[in-house]
């Protein structure tokens, strides 16, 4: 306990407060010997403003924390009851640096886990590392071939990412982090040895500390983090290097479930190609226009298909296959490429329906696939200006074909699917196109949809045909698209089957020769689909009461 | 008005008279000749194409064209418009060392979106002006989406949608993509012809037009922070009320009970054959989806403006718009629990009741 009078002076000090402040009472002038958080304090209180802390005053005396806590005595003095709380405050600002930490640590995380994209994770991880770690930060990631992805970043600039060859040789620690070793002590590492490479571009002043961490993978490191500190501040502690040690870890293991997941996008994008429904367009006369929604949405295949073999020449027919396979799913997918192969390597025997109906069937049933298909084979052939058809359906509902005046008819060919019995059997039947009508192929996915306004009600074929009725003339991806867009309606956000539909028109006559002929469109992979009109200032779109546009909801 | 105003002012009329016949040659020719006549691109795509199919949605609405010959004039439209534009340049590879030109932006429908023309002049235009555009089209489920913006580490995804019914889904993939630390833009009408309700959905930016959508691009535009994981409650608290969540569940329910109130409190219902029943229940449904959606996003102008939409469309078909306001009470005495639906309906009936009626003798 310390006396102190108006002016600074010590009127008195008890035999503990001597312990702690051993000159207190030997100085001549106001404030000697008292430390300079105590005399502010004092002032505080005497300067009219009393004792309006929220906390007490407190500060260091000789290596330990005191806290200051003012009784008001006579004349303006004041009785400091100095108290030791250099535990507590210890504690506490231990735990604040904790929370700091975790808060960073759980940023870190939020903000790695939200990107799959491995340069994107390396960029953040440089970022967030200049922000939290250091001045500078150079992520080094496995070689690819004698090259290593780097990205370099800085205190308040933007992150830079480059593939160069290196040598982690160069930089101390950087060769063994790579293999996944124990970090190399900060103290074994030399500043002025780091490689320029290593170095930012545009750092500012010498390199004063360096830590070289390795960052943790799957088993295998993901590739290691230089971190840079000017020689103006202070080097790295040990507290702070295991601090990077565990920020490295949660970026090692976002870097790998990014590399893996990239991996394994990869490989399925690859395998999956072939599996993908092919773009139409226009071939040797013939309008074709195609449509394709698996059944889970996640998945961009199923079990329905189609593909369209052009004819070798204009003369020759092209042939449409439309089908289903007995299933749903990747499984059933995998069953629809064997089949498209199939019918690929049968197209010679095209002009014989029935003949390559039972080859297929043949294949099928000495496969080791126990499933059975229905399917539609179309062979088509432009001729003045109109488009023979042939047409035969292998236990698939039969194909609609859209006449100019609006009818709708049904199509007489009928027969058994193929995979299940020793031999098929169908019958083929002949139509003719004339310009602007179509020939609909479609699976059961579209007439089973299950919904309406009401739910739970099937499309059904009836629904189909009219809304056909209203699709004269219209080009063959009009239709489709609105068949697709009408069926999507009617399911609203219900489940579903595979939902296929092909579209084959007979072109309205040209007047001239135009490029437009094929209307394939590489954009990154997405053919150009056909749209819908923009229709500004229209809300929404109810139709009416007495007429049906059947326009999205 | 200048030359190119003349011009193209010309060409709009031809390519609609194009359009209108089916006839894609034609279409083609007319944007060929306005090549030709030193137009660029980016003025026919906007000044021409986009004009164009803005009339067939207006001249659909005002009955004035059928639904073959729109989806006809869309499909030409959109054919002529794919010759117009230069096949996209290589994709480059997605790898890390891909050249950043101008940057990367994918362009998508909204998940249940079937009008893809806006998105798709959208993507044309950023093309022509140096980005590389991914153009996922219509129909695109949201996880799709979101594996595309890992894979090609997008800079921005545009968003697209002219229903208003959309906007919970839009929500939900837009909170989806900043997730993964890429901002969005919208546009579309669905989003309020002021770009009112883009912001209720939580999306970084909304864009008028295709112009705008580029400049906004070209000023940049900032990744989310790791505090863009988020739950839907979180940017609209008001459905902690549960009203959305209720109609939406009640959906089919909700109708089937106001076709049953209409066809016992008006007669005409009763001889409606099932093709009208249908119908009428498709509108209804419409209804309660808009009426969903009002609630989703709180905003009352949102279902009025439809209602105002729908009477438009009646009236341009010679039916009375005040046969939706007995289906509307219907609709009302069965949420009544709901506070703010019920306002909602009560509010939505006022306004069709009042107003003029071009046609009484219609009305049921």
């Amino acid at each position: 306990m310390l006396v102190v009078d108006r002016a600074g002076g010590i009127v008195e000090a008890n035999d503990a407060a001597r312990t702690v402040l051993p000159d207190v009472t030997g100085g001549d002038g106001p404030y000697e010997n008292l430390p300079d958080w105590l005399t502010e304090a004092h002032r505080h209180m005497t300067g009219g403003l009393g004792a309006t802390w929220a906390e007490p005053p407190s500060g260091a005396i000789g290596g330990r924390h005191f806290e200051a806590h003012p009784r008001p005595g006579a004349d303006g003095d004041v009785a400091w009851w100095l108290i030791d709380a250099t535990d507590r405050h210890l504690a506490e600002e231990t735990l604040r640096r904790e929370q700091e930490r975790a808060a960073i640590l759980s940023e870190v995380s939020s903000t790695l886990l939200s990107s799959l994209n491995v340069p994107r994770c390396m960029e953040v991880t440089a970022r967030l590392a200049t922000r939290h770690l250091a001045d500078a930060a150079v992520l080094v990631a496995p070689a690819q071939g004698r090259r290593h992805p780097v990205t370099y970043a800085q205190a308040h600039g933007p992150a830079v990412r480059v593939t160069r060859a290196v040598d982690p040789a160069t930089v101390p620690g950087l060769a063994e982090a790579l293999q996944g070793f124990p970090p190399v002590p900060t103290r074994w590492i030399d500043p002025g040895a780091i490689p320029a490479w290593a170095i930012p571009e545009g750092f500012e002043g010498p390199v004063g500390s360096v830590t070289v961490t390795p960052l943790p993978g799957h088993g295998v490191p993901a590739g290691a983090l230089i971190l840079l500190r000017s020689s103006t501040v202070r080097a790295f502690t040990e507290s702070e290097n295991v601090f990077a040690r565990l920020f490295a870890a949660r970026a090692g293991a976002a870097l790998s479930a990014a590399r893996l997941y990239t991996e394994q996008a990869a490989v399925t994008a690859t395998l999956m190609q072939e599996l993908l429904p092919p773009a139409l367009g226009g071939v040797h006369g013939v309008d074709y226009a195609g449509g394709y929604r698996p059944a889970q949405d996640s998945e961009r295949i199923g079990g329905d298909f189609y593909d369209v073999h052009p004819g070798a020449d204009p003369s020759q027919e092209s042939l449409v296959v439309l089908g289903d396979v007995a299933g749903k799913g990747l499984d059933a997918a995998v069953l629809t490429g064997k089949i498209r192969n199939t019918l690929h390597a049968l197209l010679p025997l095209a002009h014989d329906h029935q003949h390559v109906l039972n080859l297929l069937n043949a294949a099928l049933l000495t496969s080791r696939h126990t499933r059975f298909a229905t399917l539609v084979l179309v062979s088509a052939r432009h001729r003045a200006g109109r488009v023979r058809l042939r047409l035969t359906s292998a236990g698939h509902l039969p194909p609609l074909i859209v006449r100019a005046d609006g009818r709708v008819e049904e199509s007489g060919t009928r027969g058994n699917l193929v995979g299940a019995m020793p031999a098929v059997s169908v019958r083929t039947e002949e139509t003719v196109l004339a310009p602007g009508e179509t020939c609909l192929l479609y699976t059961d996915g579209i007439t089973e949809a299950r919904g309406g306004p009401l739910g739970g009600e099937l499309y059904g074929v009836e629904r189909l045909k009219r809304a056909l009725a209203e699709c004269a003339g219209m080009p063959a991806e009009a239709v489709v698209e609105r068949v697709q867009m009408l069926a999507a309606q009617w399911l609203g956000q219900g489940r579903h089957d595979d939902m296929a539909v092909i579209a084959i028109s007979a072109p309205r006559p040209r007047p001239l020769t135009v490029t437009g002929g094929d209307m394939h469109r590489g954009h990154s992979g997405n053919p150009g689909r056909s749209g819908r009109p923009g229709e500004p200032g229209v809300p929404g779109d109810p139709g009416t009461p007495h007429e049906r546009h059947g326009r999205s909801a | 008005m200048t030359d190119f105003g003349n011009a193209t002012a010309d060409l709009r009329k031809r390519l609609w008279e194009a359009v209108l016949d089916g006839d894609a040659y034609h279409a083609t020719d007319v944007l060929h000749q306005g090549l030709d006549a030193g137009l660029e691109r980016e003025t026919l795509l906007l000044g021409v194409i986009g004009k164009v199919q803005e009339k067939v949605g207006r001249e659909w609405a005002a009955n004035r064209i059928t639904v073959a010959q729109e989806h006809a004039a869309t499909a030409v439209n959109e054919r002529a418009l794919t010759t117009l534009v230069p096949p996209a340049p290589a994709p480059p590879s997605a790898g890390p060392n891909r050249s950043r030109g101008r940057g990367r932006v994918a362009v998508a429908c909204v998940e249940g979106e079937w009008h893809a023309f806006p998105a798709r002049l959208v993507a044309e235009v950023l093309q022509l002006r140096g980005w590389q555009v991914d153009y996922l089209g219509p129909q695109i489920p949201g996880p799709h989406l979101i594996a595309h913006l890992h894979h090609t580490q997008a800079d921005v995804a545009l968003l697209s949608t002219s229903l208003p019914t959309r906007l919970p889904a839009a929500h939900a993939m837009i909170a989806a993509c900043q997730a993964v630390g890429v901002p969005v833009m919208v546009g579309g009408r669905g989003f309020g012809v002021d770009g009112r309700h883009a912001g209720a959905v939580g999306a970084d930016r909304w864009a008028p037009d295709a112009r705008a959508a580029a400049a906004a691009l070209e000023a940049g535009i900032a990744a989310p922070g790791p505090r863009a994981a988020r739950q839907v409650v979180d940017d609209l608290p008001h459905l902690a009320d549960q009203e959305y969540t209720m109609v939406v569940k009640s959906r089919s329910q909700l109708i089937e009970r106001t076709l049953a109130g209409l066809e016992e409190h008006v007669p005409a219902v009763r001889h409606y054959t099932d093709t009208q029943r249908e119908r009428t229940a498709e509108d209804y449904a419409h209804i309660v989806d808009f009426l969903a959606t009002a609630l989703y996003v709180d905003d009352a102008g949102l279902f009025t403006d439809f209602l105002a939409w729908t009477a438009d469309v009646l009236d341009a078909r010679s039916v009375s718009a005040r046969c939706l306001v007995p289906g509307l009470h219907l609709l009302g005495r069965q949420l009544q629990d709901f506070p703010r639906a019920t306002i909602l309906l009560r509010h939505g009936a006022a306004a069709v009741a009042a107003r003029p009626d071009s046609d009484p003798e219609d009305s049921p």
